[in-house]
């Protein structure tokens, strides 16, 4: 070990890579390149995967969404085909009777897709969808509060009659310079005071409707459009240490025992699991990043495998100097441990300059992507973490010393009176 | 080696004493460097003992090897093999790198010894800048620099012209007056002579091993 740290050793090797600058370069360039691969390839699979999770960005992703369909069996004298709908009093049923549940939030809409106008201020009108809402689904599903504020359980409790309009609400009724909160806006006849504005990130859906969007307390919404306790659909989050994938199951249950629905019925509960969506996207980047991986070290071995080739030639060129270094006393595992550690510092350096050029082109990339509007693109911050250029430094070293353990061998093999006596 | 495998020496009794210079003659093929080379350990006698300053020389792995040669032992060659890209002073430090002294002494050490050769003036040129005789004066002093015991010269001028050739045994010579034990390969009659005593062999024996008047390598330009 003390040769790997003394002055001279290093000399020696430096001299010897030196002799053949144009070679050492070559070889070394192969190296360069895998590392260099390696790099911009689990960078590009980052960025890619960057971009996608930020459509879910902020958004609870174990969540599901559940609504009312028609009973597809008939149970208990109930004929089949019967049209049902979720109540108020299912939400506090199943937050006691599952366990490990965050958010469970009853949701009613108004207007949808290519709905007819239904919001009215002055002489603008305009067709929104219009959701009543519990104060936690701004932590399922996440908007920025541009002024004002969101629904809170004041609003929720006495019913008021405000609302929460998207930036696209707020250029289809107002005048640009025209102040929103404390104005009012007619909801299918009803009056609402607007409190607050939004706008969404995210690039799943339609970026542009997203901004359409009215929300007003759910109760408030209930009453002023007549829905008893009807819940139109329901937005549940799981506990961090559950999976709702896993809780679903037993929501049903609880639904389809509260609105006598055969337990066996699959089809009476419509249900999109955000989570098994999510966890199809990860595995799709693992999988990505395996792939990176594989091709990555591939061509990195190609290079190692050059290095090899090389040191072997540089073994038998100079058979006659590791000779005479023999004569002079250099013991065989002086020998051994140079021609390694030449490998090693080849490997090493040119591994460093594929890294450092791989980052310099990452810097470029994203100061290009920096200047853009990345909100609604698919590809953001492709980077590498500092775990894996360990890795890939870690990779260079056992990689270098494979390289350089067959010459190396063959160097000791070389017996001085032979080495000598090639002239 | 291997298939062709060949009986070089046949029965070698012979010794050398502290102080002595030694050639060892003979035509090619006669078996005088393989003899060279065990007195070298860098080959081994299938028969037969070797003992150097005391020790017995058998069946060395080769890290005591390599410590042997580099303690007891200091090499001439005929094509000189110095290390071509390290320059002359770095060539004379080699062997006091391998017995792990350190950097500054070994310089001054080398720079001694070059002064000795007379090339402190070349220290820091390759190889490739010198004359052969400068060559061989720097491969005498990388010799040297081991404080070997003995020296062994493999056809030590045979590479040079003869004005050069005595350049170097003049510098071999004054080498032994200072008591160092010396053993020269050589085939030419004249080198030969300028040592104290020839052994001469053939096919392998020893057929004459006789003290000689030494003849001093006085040169032209040392006049």
């Amino acid at each position: 070990m003390s040769k790997l740290f003394s002055r001279d050793s290093w000399a020696e090797i430096i001299e010897a890579l030196s002799s053949n600058w144009f070679r050492t370069v070559l070889t070394a360039f192969g190296v360069l390149w895998g590392i260099f691969i390696l790099v911009i390839l689990l960078a590009a699979g980052n960025g890619l995967e960057n971009g996608i999770k930020q459509g879910f960005s902020g958004m609870a992703t174990n969540s599901m969404f559940m609504w009312s369909q028609t009973a597809s069996q008939p149970y208990k004298g109930l004929p089949k085909g019967r049209r049902y709908n979720f109540k108020t009093d299912d939400v506090p049923a199943i937050k006691q009777s599952v366990q490990g549940l965050r958010f469970v939030s009853p949701r009613n809409q108004l207007g949808g897709f290519r709905g007819s106008n239904n919001v009215v201020r002055g002489l603008q009108t305009g067709a929104f969808n219009v959701y009543g809402d519990y104060p936690e689904i701004i932590q399922q599903q996440p908007m920025d509060i541009t002024s004002g504020r969101f629904i809170n359980y004041s609003d929720i409790n006495e019913k008021r009659k405000i609302a929460i309009i998207g930036s696209g609400v707020q250029s289809a009724l107002y005048g640009p310079k025209e102040e929103v909160i404390g104005s009012y806006i007619k909801i299918n006849g009803v009056n609402f005071m607007v409190v607050g504005t939004y706008k969404k990130k995210g690039n799943n859906g339609d970026p542009e409707e997203m901004q359409k969007e009215i929300y007003v307390p759910f109760t408030a919404f209930s009453q002023a459009f007549n829905m008893g306790d009807i819940v139109g659909w329901m937005a549940i989050t799981a506990q961090d240490d559950y999976s709702i994938t896993e809780l679903k199951s037993q929501i049903f249950d609880v639904i389809k025992t509260r609105h006598t629905i055969n337990p066996n019925d699959d089809r009476a509960v419509g249900n999109f699991d955000l989570y098994e969506e999510y966890s199809k996207i990860n595995g799709l980047f693992t999988a990505l990043n395996f792939v990176a991986y594989f091709v990555g070290i591939l061509v990195l071995l190609s290079g190692i495998i050059g290095i090899s080739n090389i040191m072997l030639i540089v073994v038998k060129e100079r058979t006659k100097e590791i000779g005479i270094r023999r004569a002079l006393g250099a013991t065989p595992w002086g020998i051994r441990a140079q021609i390694l550690l030449e490998s090693i510092f080849l490997t090493i350096v040119s591994g460093m300059a594929g890294i450092i050029l791989a980052t310099a082109v990452l810097w470029l990339v994203n100061y290009q992507l920096s200047t853009m509007d990345t909100s609604e693109m698919m590809f953001i911050n492709p980077s590498v973490n500092i775990g894996v250029v360990f890795i890939a430094l870690t990779i260079l070293i056992v990689s270098g010393l494979l390289a350089g353990l067959i010459p190396a061998q063959n160097a000791i093999k070389i017996k001085p009176v032979e080495a000598l006596r090639t002239e | 080696m291997g298939k062709n495998s060949l009986h070089v020496l046949k029965g070698i009794n012979f010794s050398v004493s502290e102080g002595e210079m030694v050639s060892i003659m003979g035509s090619s093929g006669s078996g005088k460097s393989t003899l060279l080379n065990i007195l070298g350990i860098l080959d081994e006698a299938d028969e037969g003992t070797y003992t150097l300053d005391g020790t017995l020389i058998k069946d060395l792995n080769e890290k005591v090897a390599a410590r042997y040669r580099n303690k007891f032992l200091g090499f001439i060659f005929q094509s000189f093999n110095l290390i071509n890209y390290k320059s002359a002073l770095d060539n004379v430090a080699m062997p006091l790198y391998y017995q792990g002294v350190k950097r500054n002494i070994r310089t001054e050490k080398a720079m001694h010894y070059l002064e000795k050769v007379g090339l402190a003036d070349w220290a820091s040129h390759l190889p490739s800048e010198l004359s052969g005789g400068q060559k061989q004066r720097v491969a005498i002093a990388r010799a040297l620099a081991s404080d070997p015991k003995v020296l062994l010269a493999d056809e030590p001028t045979g590479a040079l012209d003869s004005k050069t050739s005595y350049e170097v045994m003049e510098l071999i010579q004054g080498i032994n007056d200072e008591g160092k034990t010396i053993l020269i390969v050589t085939h030419e009659d004249d080198i030969a002579h300028m040592t104290k005593r020839i052994v001469n062999l053939k096919d392998g024996i020893i057929i004459d091993d006789s003290k000689v008047n030494q003849v001093r390598a006085k040169t032209e330009a040392y006049v």
